[in-house]
């Protein structure tokens, strides 16, 4: 949203995690304009439904492209606009419920693929736009309005998974540490393939969760949330996996593989093989 | 004894190549110059269960499969007793006497068909064999046959050297079986060589021409039959410079994968059927919301749920014109012969990129399987149209594409202004907002635009009359054949013919004429009368004749059934 638009009645509550992620992402794609000079209209951003697929609307300054669709189907939409225009810089922002419950059908055939987007998920731990109901990622136990006694599943470990399904490019961010967050989205634009943001992005109003992710270091309180220590190496898939065996959640790049090449790349090496003819040349080939 | 038309059906069990049979020997009478209808049914298994095939050869034009068959060839006892009561009178029972026994009625004949082919040193003749009988029993000149051989198995590299002979001795030996039996069907009147190009193909592949000329370039899939053929063709065809086809992992991630084709500016198509298409309700509707072109074909198969995969049937029109909740009404161009489908197709892409939204393509099972010879298309005189790009001063900034109530120049990502294509309701940059005005503003403007897609052309005849008949979709064929035969009668009189193949938005004049007739009689595969219930909710007093056996209208039954219903034989005349 460019101007100042009054009609445009939603706002994120007071200290929501997704002011952070929306910062960083402007951050990011500012510097691809200085680093890549790539103009922002190249950038097309792809929102699921919640409070967190809003910050298409609420991004400040230039706009990119958006494209605000369906609830859990920002991968599918994505995989057009990517496949269709491979030049374009595509992004995607969506929320947990978003991204690995409705939407999750579709996160293992973009990592088969290799898809060449980068995915921002909002995780909070709950479903934020509908008033507080589990997510895929609350723990067992939690109680929340659909599950006034308690949730009987197990909370899900989303960086296991993309690192099970094997997405290229795996970071783990916080929402308050805006800065190593930008960097941290552009390194995965930059990525030529399926890389995944994963921001714990706390809800105030539902899941309150930042004391927790980060402890309070004066009382000597530890965070739930780690820093990934710099000898890590993030191209081992067998550290990436021994670090998420340490209870809490580590963040920064877990996993990079080598580069291969991208769904696009992939789809022209093919296209190769193929036969090209005029509709002309096909119409005759039905020829009486 | 000269005959304008012959109908073969062949049936037997899947896999026992009936489909060759029944293909090979169309193709080779349309080499002739006769022309040829193909009509297929099947179990959806891959071999066996009970299948069969139909051809229809003709001095004319054909409309439909027809009835009352002239040749049954019966590959089992099975076969010949589902489908004996439709052989007509003086009509041939071919069948294999290898597989079961009759007595001989006088209109019967036994042949050993896999012997036979094997004599030829060809374990695959057999079919060759039952051709050169139908050859025979029809009068049919060999070389016609012949010919087609030739053509098919000429190429000796492939298919070496003893293929065209062998295969040639087994339409001999089929002949000699035919004489022999002492039947004679009468034979078909010389071909009239069309004096236009023409070409030989089936539905499907119709409509993937159709979009192809129509600049398609985004093509994505999951396979469904009977849409599944149209992936596999785009798969091996649809290649080039900026060109895609790409089988995705479900009918969810088709429809959103080509709004976002559509969206980044490509013409982008998907084809599926029912199970399928219920699965693209939300997109479509994301699509209508958003406005973003494209076409998706629906290749209906009996319903709901799994229902009838192989079988036909014209029960997705309620679907296909309200997919999605909320207010929808999506464009409907529903193709009524193999000729039709290219053109469907192409006027779906134009639709969908002058109005920018998307367009269902109503297709279904029979006209996906049949092929048929056609005019071959003049695809410099089928023209193209394009979506009106934004090329304007506002880059990033604020751009109002969805502003006014009419179009407006669609930006595409990469050029100047951006805008956010939004499935919730939303201003003019494409902001959501819950404000009353804008959700009145943005309705009409969605409802407004379907106002240039009021330029659909349709058929009339004997316009005069007080009661009308006009079918939609496949039933097209049949009809126009029934109503055709009681002009000759003279039962059709008081009986006018409409049709189109733009159901929505229906073309203004068509729907001025149907709300003058007292009756509009609507022959219609579905059991709720489903595109009558749409007339009449427009005001047209109109009225189904209804079929759900998962096939096509037969030609003397609906003629029956219409000749009832306007009471035709009636002391009382004409009633309505
Ligand atoms: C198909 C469908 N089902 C349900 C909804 C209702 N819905 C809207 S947002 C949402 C959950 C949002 O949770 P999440 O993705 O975690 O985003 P958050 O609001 O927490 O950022 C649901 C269930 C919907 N819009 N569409
Ligand atoms: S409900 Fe939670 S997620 Fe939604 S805006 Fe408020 S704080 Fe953010
Ligand atoms: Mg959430």
């Amino acid at each position: 949203m460019s101007e100042k638009n009054p009609e445009y009645d939603f706002k994120w509550c007071p200290g929501c995690g997704d002011f952070g992620v929306r910062r960083a992402l402007e951050q990011a794609v500012a510097r691809r304009l200085i680093e890549a000079e790539e103009p922002i209209e190249q950038t097309v951003v792809v929102a699921g439904i919640g409070c967190s697929g809003n910050l298409v609307h609420l991004l400040e300054g230039d706009q990119p492209f958006g494209i605000h669709g369906l609830h859990g189907r920002t991968l599918p939409v994505a995989f057009g606009v990517k496949t269709g225009q491979p030049d374009l810089n595509v992004i995607v922002v969506a929320g947990d419920g978003d991204f690995l419950s409705i939407g999750m059908e579709h996160i293992a055939p973009q990592a088969q693929r290799n898809l060449n987007v980068c995915a921002v998920v909002m995780d909070n731990g709950v479903y934020g736009l509908t008033k507080g109901q589990s997510s895929p990622t609350s723990e067992i136990g939690m109680i929340t309005s659909s599950t006034p006694f308690g949730k009987a599943e197990e909370g899900l470990n989303p960086l296991r998974l993309y690192l099970t399904i094997g997405v290229s490019h795996i970071a783990s961010a916080l929402s308050s540490k805006i800065k190593d967050m930008a960097n941290m989205i552009y390194d995965a634009m930059e990525y030529p393939g399926f890389s995944v943001v994963h921001v714990q992005s706390p809800c105030t109003e539902y899941n309150d969760t930042y004391k927790i992710l980060k402890g309070d270091p004066r009382k000597g309180i530890p965070g739930r949330a780690w820093d990934i220590a710099d000898d890590h190496d993030p191209s081992s898939i067998d550290a990436a996996a021994s670090l998420l065996e340490r209870d809490g959640i580590p963040l920064g790049l877990l996993y990079q593989a080598e580069p291969n090449p991208t769904m696009d790349q992939r789809l022209d090496d093919l296209k190769t093989k193929a036969r090209v003819l005029t509709t002309e040349q096909m119409v005759a080939s039905y020829g009486v | 004894m000269q005959t304008t038309d012959f109908r073969i059906r062949i049936a037997g069990e899947g896999g026992q190549g009936l489909l060759s049979v029944a293909e090979g020997f169309a193709s080779a009478n349309v080499q002739a110059g006769y022309h040829a209808q193909t009509f297929a049914t099947f179990p959806s298994q891959i071999t066996g269960g009970p299948t069969w095939f139909q051809v229809r050869i003709s001095t004319e034009p054909i409309l439909s499969r027809g009835d009352q068959l002239d040749v049954l060839v019966a590959f089992n006892e099975h076969a010949y007793e589902a489908h004996k009561d439709e052989v007509r009178e003086g009509g041939v029972v071919v069948y294999d006497s290898k597989a079961f026994q009759m007595e001989d009625n006088g209109s019967s004949l036994g042949v050993p068909f896999d012997q036979l082919g094997r004599s030829t040193g060809n374990p695959r003749a057999a079919n060759m064999v039952v051709m050169g009988m139908l050859a025979g029993l029809m009068n049919m000149p060999q070389s016609i046959l012949e010919e087609f051989v030739k053509q098919r198995w000429g190429n000796v590299e492939r298919y070496g050297e003893k293929t065209v002979p062998q295969n040639i001795h087994g339409l001999t030996l089929g002949r000699e079986e035919a004489i022999k039996s002492g039947y004679n069907l009468g034979e078909l009147a010389p071909p009239e060589k069309p004096d236009y190009d023409q070409i030989f193909l089936n539905g499907n592949e119709a409509v993937c021409l159709g979009a192809v000329h129509a600049g398609l370039n985004f093509y994505v899939g999951y396979p469904i039959s009977p849409a599944t053929t149209i992936l596999v063709w785009m798969e091996q065809w649809l290649a080039g410079e900026e060109k895609t086809a790409y089988q995705v992992s479900s009918e969810i991630e088709a429809i959103n994968a080509i709004v976002g084709g559509g969206y980044a500016g490509k013409k982008a198509m998907t084809a599926t059927a029912g199970p399928g298409f219920s699965l693209m309700s939300e997109g479509l509707g994301f699509a209508w919301m958003a406005e973003i072109p494209l076409v998706v074909c629906d290749v209906q198969r009996g319903g709901p749920a799994t229902g009838l995969p192989t079988k036909t049937e014209q029960s997705d029109f309620f679907a296909a014109m309200h997919p999605a909740h909320g207010d929808v009404s999506l464009p409907i161009i529903a193709p009524g012969s193999v000729e039709e489908c290219f053109y469907a197709a192409v006027e779906a892409f134009n639709w969908a990129e002058r109005y920018q939204g998307p367009v269902i393509i109503l297709s279904e099972h029979s006209l996906s399987e049949r092929k048929q010879n056609v005019r071959k298309p003049d695809l410099d005189a089928v023209p193209i149209e394009n979506r009106t790009v934004y090329h304007g001063a506002n880059g990033t900034n604020g751009y109002h594409r969805y502003e006014p109530r009419e179009l407006s120049p669609m930006p595409l990502p990469g050029g100047p202004g951006s805008y956010v294509a939004n499935a919730s309701e939303h201003d003019g940059m494409g902001d959501t907002t819950h404000l009353p005005e804008r959700h009145i503003q943005m309705t009409e403007r969605r409802f407004g635009k379907l106002k240039l897609l009021e330029t659909g052309t349709y058929e009339s005849d004997n316009t005069a009359a007080s009661v009308a008949v006009m079918p939609w979709g496949g039933s097209k064929g049949p009809t126009r054949e029934v109503w055709q035969r009681m002009t000759e009668t003279g039962t059709a009189d008081n009986l006018a013919w409409y049709y189109t193949m733009y159901l929505n938005p229906l073309p203004p004049a068509l729907l001025d004429e149907l709300r003058e007739k007292e009756l509009v009689i609507v022959p219609e595969l579905n059991y709720q009368g489903q595109f009558s219930s749409h007339l009449r909710s427009l005001g047209v007093r109109a009225e189904s004749i209804t079929q759900y056996t998962g096939l096509p209208f037969a030609i003397g039954d609906l003629t029956e059934r219409i000749e009832e219903r306007i009471g035709v034989g009636r002391k009382e005349g004409v009633a309505v």
